[in-house]
């Protein structure tokens, strides 16, 4: 298990290679890489994530955990970054590997769901008029949780 | 103990962490406690519903015990992914 909670961006595409590397026997590898999204109509200046720094590693491990504990994998990464970040910037990364590919597509989808609501990490809009937004959680982010 | 706020809950107290003496027995005794003090606190814990809890870096819940707990965080829920 490889946890990371950084606020320097990353490349995904070497993050995926590296990881793949350290899998082999995996017959599966799922990446799924988030990234700050614009505003409807545009207007986004930034995005700032705040994160409680004592909990967030082992929230993140906590999850990642109960993935392996729940899919047969052979290893999986999170990465998850803080700070202020700009429109089309990486957020965070999931990838997860596995022999075969239900286990990795489910066990990602599973990190996903808990890191979004679970995850000790809130998100403040910064627009361009100088205006600032703490985006709300979800409802759906919350119910999502129920189908695991 | 020690208590600490995220994201608006910090914005409205205007206080990242502060330490305070208390003899609340739960989450919900320190809340009522807090919110006695001034105003910005009870208009950041008006609506529980809103606000998450975490004690000593772990998800909790308002009616918990505060016994040997040395550090309670109040945020609203998460965003994260």
């Amino acid at each position: 298990m490889q946890v990371r909670v950084q606020e320097a961006g990353f490349d995904p595409g070497a993050q995926s290679n590296d990881f793949a590397a350290g899998c082999s026997g995996a017959g599966a590898i799922v990446t799924f890489t988030g990234v700050v999204r614009d505003i409807e109509g545009g207007g986004l200046v930034a995005m700032e994530i705040e994160h409680y720094p004592g909990m967030t590693q082992t929230a993140l491990e906590k999850i990642a955990a109960e993935a392996e504990a729940r899919w047969s994998l052979a290893d999986v990464l999170v990465i998850h970054r803080y700070g202020r970040l700009k429109p089309g910037a990486q957020i965070m990364m999931v990838a997860t590997a596995a022999r075969h590919r239900r286990d990795a597509f489910e066990a990602a989808e599973y990190m996903m769901d808990y890191l979004k609501s679970r995850a000790p990490f809130w998100k403040k809009e910064i627009l361009l008029d100088g205006a600032s937004e703490w985006v709300a959680a979800k409802a759906d982010d919350e119910d999502a949780l129920t189908r695991w | 103990m020690d208590i600490v706020y995220f994201a608006w809950v910090r914005e409205r107290i205007g206080l990242a962490r502060e330490e305070v003496e208390t003899s609340a027995a739960t989450v919900a005794d320190l809340v009522t406690e807090l919110s006695g003090r001034e105003e910005r606190y009870a208009a950041a814990f008006a609506d529980l519903s809103a606000l998450r809890v975490a004690l000593d870096q772990e998800l909790s819940d308002f009616d918990a015990p505060l016994v040997g707990v040395r550090e309670v965080a109040f945020f609203p829920p998460m965003t994260g992914g």
